[in-house]
């Protein structure tokens, strides 16, 4: 091994290294094809420029990815979270909706209140199913990832709400400091659940449940508890990226809000290098790993590839941050590039010798 | 028998793994028709030398043949196909399925291409017969205990027609009976020119079977010697690189006398407790300083009383009184809270949390008992850590490194520790020296007695007969899941008397009460 090739391997060994260069090597892509792509603007004393969009965009996929984590530390997944981005959405809305003004700080408050205890119980009933009568996540979070679509629906009443509230705007699309509020606000949640993690035995907890469930409740951990708190923290992130989304677009669509934000939340966990066999978890991989995901779809509407290589593409680049990512893949990469020749065991031969014992 | 040549050869292994060097130009020779014992101290690189040589890793440097063709495995099916069938030390079967598909999985005899069901489990039945188990083979293997579940992967190693058979710790669990059934069917299969390659930390198991042995210590190689030219002595020190002086005054510690400990009342008492189909009711006192020994054979529902003391499983009826009052153990958290700790002996499954570091691991009962909002203070961790580290003999003695990559022996210690941390006033120690070596084991019963000295209650369960007589003031049989007889261990008790009374299934009339 080189000099150099000895300073760098620290660096090639930590977990957030190939997150990071995949995403330094997408944004580096963009900026090539199409060379104004990294510039930012002042306009009105707020910053623009597509780094930025990204940054907001993938707020409310920061905030879904951070409870997902948690969820999948244990060894669970919620598949609900779109749904319940949808009902608290729809639920906000449709009290601001209702109210004389729209515009009042109150109201909008309330409003928030209300949808997040409603996403709160509907949490809690994630955690009962899972941790009290002991159905398999991802069939226990199934209901509501139907039912809850149904549910905002008739929240609705099958119309999309729109409102018109500055207050409520400024969650999807306000600023703080030249910069997106929504960009803050998963800042914020994610310092949040961090030091709620690890400044707490949290942390280390769950990824003892979801390392070795028996093992823990050995331990004297109430394992149970845990895992039920961890669908509700889910939820309650579900719901902020909910007020999010909706806000982006001043209304709520019971059909559309967070339609399979799930699955890219799931995904962003995955890169960033949390198991789905749970056990240690990484928030910081997490918040990397949707920035990807929100590059990447960025990257997709500025190339102007039609919507179905689009998918395609995504699906290609997401195999290969995750293939880059695993062991075994690398192991065989390593092992190949240093020229060992491919085992070959040898056939039994038939051989007899004269043994003196 | 060295005439021949060998069938395997391993040449100049060298093993690293980030921050540990676990194997370095280790050479070694199997024979056919041969048993041959890897020895050396818990993290020596026995299972490692077994994981490089069966493609689990990748080698270093070196090179392995195989009647004289070089190989190199990608995996254990591959070395499989090859003639070299292993056991691993931890026992790695598939808990949901059930024995007989367990020995079969990935070579089920088939007709047609669909798998003859009837006659995967008439051959596993017959394959257990030759292990002297009756059991049903139809049940999931996690319904059996670790014993059990170690004899069904000896099973499934010795079908394979094998010239290797590579067996790593395989008796650590076993009681002597299995232990001896294993041995003749061992001889048996190296007469048939088998070659075998067998670890164990017990030293009258190699002396017993072994015809050749090879010393590893600190993952390079001693030497390899015959057994005969061998002394058991000399075998130690080889091991353990000095003068073994551990081994001594655990005979001449004086154990605390028995009625000065009962005075008083007794710190857990259990009248009548039972589960169905797990142990018969049964009545046990421990109290404070004294160790308690449970006897008995495979199966005899030794764990079983364990866990019902702990919580662990629900006692459906019987009652329990801790302290003078009555308590009921519905779960491990209730009998931490009444500082009982219990040390399961399938560390793999109920013991260790692989992903964790081993200082996560040894504080975590610790912190369970604390409740996540009251985080132990970092340094306080450290000191905890460092101290059990150092007082086990934990190698390498580094805090930070998950608990999957320390040796069998060492994960046992780290689990031993996350309760002594806990400073129980009652711990259960379910085989707690089960794959240690022995200096190690002489230092853990050396600390039973000083814990028991100062206070702490122990209930002892071990498969080695000679480690519950050296340890227990008082020994409860146990037979076909009941408790049998409760034996004060002075003078008159002795291995036989213990065997006697788990053969006969009742005790003298005086030591009954
Ligand atoms: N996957 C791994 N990653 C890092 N270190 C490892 C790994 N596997 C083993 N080691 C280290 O290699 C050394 C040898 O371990 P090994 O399991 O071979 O010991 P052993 O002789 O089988 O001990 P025991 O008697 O306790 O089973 C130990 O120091 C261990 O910590
Ligand atoms: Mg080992």
């Amino acid at each position: 091994m080189s000099d150099a090739g000895n300073r760098f391997r620290p660096l090639l060994g930590h977990r957030l290294f190939w997150p990071v260069a995949v995403l330094v090597a997408m944004l580096a892509a963009n900026t090539i094809y199409r060379p104004g792509f990294l510039a930012i603007e002042v306009n009105n004393g707020h910053l623009y420029g597509t780094p930025i969009d990204i940054l907001r965009l993938s707020a409310p996929l920061i905030l879904v990815g951070l409870g997902m984590t948690l969820v999948i530390s244990t060894g669970g997944i919620d598949l609900s979270v779109g749904s319940l981005c949808a009902i608290s959405g729809a639920i906000a809305c449709l009290y601001i909706s209702r109210a004389p003004d729209q515009n009042n700080l109150v109201t909008v408050l309330t409003a928030l209140a209300m949808a997040l205890g409603v996403a709160l119980v509907l949490g809690a009933w994630n955690g009962v199913l899972v941790s009290v009568i002991g159905i398999q996540p991802i069939i226990a979070t199934l209901i509501l990832m139907v039912a809850g679509r149904g549910l905002a629906q008739l929240i609705a009443e099958g119309q999309i709400i729109t409102i018109n509230s500055g207050p409520y705007r400024a969650i999807g699309l306000g600023h703080l400091l030249t910069l997106p509020l929504a960009i803050f606000i998963a800042l914020a949640a994610a310092l949040l659940v961090a030091a709620f993690t690890r400044r707490t035995a949290l942390g280390m907890i769950v990824e003892s449940v979801g390392g070795n469930r028996e093992a823990s409740r050995l331990a004297g951990i109430r394992s149970g508890r845990i895992v039920f708190l961890v669908y509700v923290v889910s939820a309650a992130c579900a719901a902020i990226a909910g007020f999010m989304m909706t806000a982006n677009v001043s209304s709520a669509d019971g059909n559309n809000t967070g339609l399979w934000v799930e699955l890219d939340a799931i995904l962003a966990v995955v890169i960033g290098g949390t198991s789905l066999a749970g056990g240690r978890f990484y928030l910081s991989g997490t918040i990397v790993g949707a920035l990807i995901i929100q590059t990447l779809t960025t990257t997709v509407y500025a190339m102007n590839i039609s919507p179905q290589t689009a998918l395609l593409f995504k699906a290609v680049v997401v195999i290969a941050v995750c293939l880059i990512q695993a062991p075994a893949f690398r192991a065989k990469f390593r092992r190949r590039r240093r020229g060992t020749p491919p085992p070959t065991p040898s056939a039994p031969q038939p051989q007899k010798e004269q043994v003196t014992a | 028998m060295t005439d021949s040549r060998p069938v395997l050869t391993m040449t100049g292994i060298s093993k690293s793994f980030p921050g540990v060097r676990a194997l370095h130009n280790v050479d070694f020779r199997l024979f056919p028709s041969e048993v041959h014992a890897l020895m050396g101290e818990n993290g020596a690189g026995k299972s490692t030398l077994i994981k490089v040589l069966t493609g689990v890793y990748g080698i270093d440097e070196g090179s392995v043949t195989l009647d004289g063709e070089q190989v190199a495995f990608n995996g254990p099916m591959q070395a499989a196909a090859a003639g070299v069938s292993t056991v691993y030390q931890e026992v790695n079967l598939c808990p949901n399925l059930s024995v007989a598909e367990n020995i079969f999985i990935g070579r089920e005899p088939r007709r047609f291409g669909a798998v003859r069901w009837g006659e995967v489990r008439r051959r596993a039945r017959q394959l257990l017969a030759r292990l002297d188990l009756d059991i049903d083979v139809t049940a999931p293997v996690a319904s059996f205990s670790l014993a059990v579940q170690q004899m069904v992967a000896i099973a499934r190693a010795i079908d394979v027609q094998a010239r290797v058979l590579i067996l790593d710790e395989p008796t650590s669990s076993l009681d002597a009976g299995e232990v001896a059934q294993l041995f003749r069917i061992m001889r048996q299969l190296r007469d048939e020119g088998i070659a075998i390659l067998f670890v164990t930390h017990f030293l009258d198991q190699v002396y017993g079977i072994a015809d050749r042995i090879t010393v590893l210590r600190n993952g390079t190689l001693v030497g390899e010697y015959p057994t005969a030219e061998l002394p058991q002595l000399a075998l130690v020190e080889k091991m353990i690189g000095k003068e073994l002086d551990v081994l001594e005054g655990i005979e001449e510690q004086p154990r605390p006398e028995l009625a000065a400990i009962e005075r008083g009342t007794p710190f857990v008492q259990v009248s009548k407790l039972g589960r169905r189909g797990a142990v018969a009711p049964f009545s046990l006192t421990i109290h404070a300083g004294e160790v308690v020994g449970l006897a008995g054979l495979l199966g005899s529902g030794r764990t079983e009383v364990a866990r019902l003391l702990f919580g662990a499983d629900r006692a459906d009826r019987g009652e329990i009184e801790v302290n003078g009052t009555r308590t009921g153990l519905r779960n491990p958290v209730q009998a931490i809270d009444h500082g009982i700790g219990f040390c399961s002996e399938n560390r793999r499954t109920e013991g260790i949390i692989a992903d964790l570091s081993v200082r996560e691991n040894m504080i975590l009962a610790m912190q369970a008992a604390r409740g996540w909002l009251r985080p132990i203070p970092r340094r306080r961790q450290d000191e905890l850590v460092d101290r059990y580290i150092k007082a086990l003999s934990i190698r390498p003695a580094n805090p930070e490194m998950p608990v999957r990559n320390l040796s069998g022996g060492n994960q046992q210690k780290v689990l031993l520790a996350r309760w002594l941390i806990t400073e129980p006033r009652l711990l259960i120690l379910d085989e707690p020296t089960r794959g240690i070596d022995i200096g190690a084991k002489a230092e853990i019963q050396k600390l039973v007695v000083q814990l028991s000295d100062g206070g702490m209650a122990v209930l002892f369960i071990s498969a080695e007969l000679e480690e519950v007589l050296r340890l227990s003031h008082k020994i409860a049989v146990m037979r076909d899941r009941e408790l049998v007889a409760h034996l004060d261990n002075d003078d008159t008790v002795d291995a036989d008397l213990v065997m006697q009374t788990i053969a006969s299934g009742t005790a003298r009339e005086e030591a009954n009460r």
